[in-house]
């Protein structure tokens, strides 16, 4: 409620600044602006919205399939870990906004530059808290599996696997926060389309409303996007969001 | 040193055919230093236990004595250093439940059967079916969050039988239950012992608890832990607590473990 109060007021400040202080709408759109900009270009933000959505959405796909492939591989192997885990960490001090371009020179304007750009972004915060849940399977589990005849798969599949989905969503949920800026940042790069792509295009025009709609969209999808991997940890994940109770 | 107690009432223990025998011969166990500064551990010493098929045999010993140690090295989850360890497959049960909290009762109590290869509905038929014979009836999908800490140890003891295995190995079963239903819990236990017989290694630090089940007792010392005495409990099943002859066993086990 406080939220809503607060967000209220400063959307009535914003606009009374904007309309009494006579400042130039191209520097700093109205509220109301934004607003006339997301009806009237409706079409062309949605076509737009399409492109970046769907590298956000392949990109984080990539990044949870190849960070699990490499959870999983770590999890097994201690040479592994010892060898891939430096260079994980070193993936992510590669400055995004330095190779960018360089992907773009390499596969063009097209999807495949992006889809890289957000699956690196997003690759390391899956790795983490995936296997971090990994390790902290509790080691009496793993002896009790043993008492059982359980071969290492079994354990894995049985009692590591679940453990770790938990991780898993915790890792989707902090990608999700920026596989947005990842996209957004290699449209930047060099696309021909995008809500990226569009911000781009709209300064330049004095469209500065356009690209606050833009960025509206983005970040109301990305609000979307964490709900839902919120609502499928709740469905999916109920024994990991209780308390042990007592009796029923 | 050898004590024993006979009463009018003598049950011999009886050898029930199919079950396995655990025979460790003068075991010795030492964990190495963690780092520097911190001593080696000598967790056994010369240690030597049997349990012939059918029988309860209780470990009762002061913490650190070693006995955590003991059943590891009957599930075979780690050898000895000197000394033999000849047993049966053993499946063991530990002080916490270790229910597997996104499964619900049944899914838990067949995680031996699945592991063992059974497919997943005649799993979930003989768990059931087990679950419901411990009381568990109604509560078949609930999950263990959802039941309290002696179902919990129910379910936890209907998956250990359900391995198959004839030995069984309890570490402190029930020593995170307040104390009522751990009362109620070893009764309960007696009586499923008496139902579906086993070969049974039973570590407690609780003299009662060790007993009100057991064939017979065996009291370890301080770390290095060795067995210093050897008490038959020649008591017929059931069992009440407040049996004199319970009581007096219970006295002289409490007796060896301060001397």
């Amino acid at each position: 409620m406080t939220a809503v109060i607060l967000l209220v007021a400063l959307l009535g400040g914003w606009e009374a600044y904007a309309r009494l202080s006579g400042i130039d709408e191209f520097v700093l759109p109205a509220p109301s602006a934004v607003a006339a900009a997301l009806y009237e270009d409706r079409s062309l933000l949605w076509s737009n919205f399409t492109v970046t959505a769907g590298e956000i959405g392949l990109g984080m796909l990539l990044a949870i399939v190849l960070g699990l492939a490499c959870s999983v591989a770590i999890h097994f192997s201690a040479p592994l870990r010892r060898a891939l885990y430096p260079l994980l960490v070193g993936s992510q001090t590669i400055p995004i906004v330095l190779i960018a371009p360089l992907l773009v020179a390499w596969w063009g304007f097209g999807l495949l530059p992006k889809l890289a750009i957000v699956a690196l972004v997003c690759f390391f915060p899956i790795v983490v808290p995936t296997l971090d849940a990994l390790d902290r399977v509790d080691a009496d589990l793993r002896k009790l599996m043993r008492t059982f005849g359980a071969s290492r798969w079994q354990t894995f599949r049985m009692v590591e696997a679940p453990a770790a989905l938990p991780g898993v969503l915790t890792g989707a949920k902090l990608s999700v926060a920026i596989a947005a800026i990842a996209a957004t940042l290699a449209e930047l790069a060099g696309s021909d389309a995008g809500l990226g792509n569009l911000m781009l295009k709209a300064i330049p025009q004095f469209e500065t409303a356009r690209a606050f709609a833009a960025v509206l969209i983005l970040s109301a999808f990305s609000v979307a996007l964490f709900a839902l991997l919120a609502l499928a940890e709740r469905l999916l994940l109920p024994w990991a969001h209780q308390p042990r109770g007592t009796a029923p | 040193m050898l004590t024993r107690t006979r009463t009018p009432e003598t049950a011999p223990i009886e050898v029930k055919a199919g079950l396995g025998s655990v025979a460790l011969r003068d075991v010795c166990k030492t964990f190495a230093a963690p780092r520097r500064g911190i001593a080696a551990v000598t967790a056994l010493r010369e240690l030597s236990l049997d349990a012939r098929p059918g029988e309860i045999v209780a470990v009762v010993g002061p913490s650190g004595c070693g006995k955590t140690t003991l059943l590891e090295l009957v599930c075979a989850l780690s050898e000895p250093d000197t000394g033999t360890v000849e047993t049966a497959p053993a499946a063991l049960m530990a002080q916490r439940d270790l229910l597997l909290p996104w499964h619900n009762a049944v899914d838990n109590a067949a995680l031996a059967l699945r592991v063992a290869g059974v497919e997943r509905g005649a799993a979930r038929e003989r768990a059931g079916a087990l679950l419901r014979e411990f009381g568990l009836g109604g509560f078949e999908r609930a999950r263990p969050d959802e039941l309290s800490g002696g179902m919990r140890q129910r379910v936890a003891f209907a998956r250990t039988l359900l391995s198959g295995r004839t030995i069984l190995c309890l570490d402190e079963p029930f020593a995170s239950l307040d104390a009522l239903t751990r009362q109620e819990m070893q009764d309960w236990l007696a009586e499923a012992l008496l139902a579906q017989p086993r070969t049974v290694v039973l570590v407690t630090h609780d003299v009662e608890e060790a007993i009100v089940l057991a064939d017979r007792v065996l009291v370890m010392s301080p770390r290095p832990g060795r067995v210093v005495a050897s008490l038959d409990v020649d008591v017929a099943r059931p069992r009440r607590r407040t049996d004199p002859a319970l009581v007096a066993l219970r006295e002289r086990a409490l007796q060896e473990l301060r001397a």
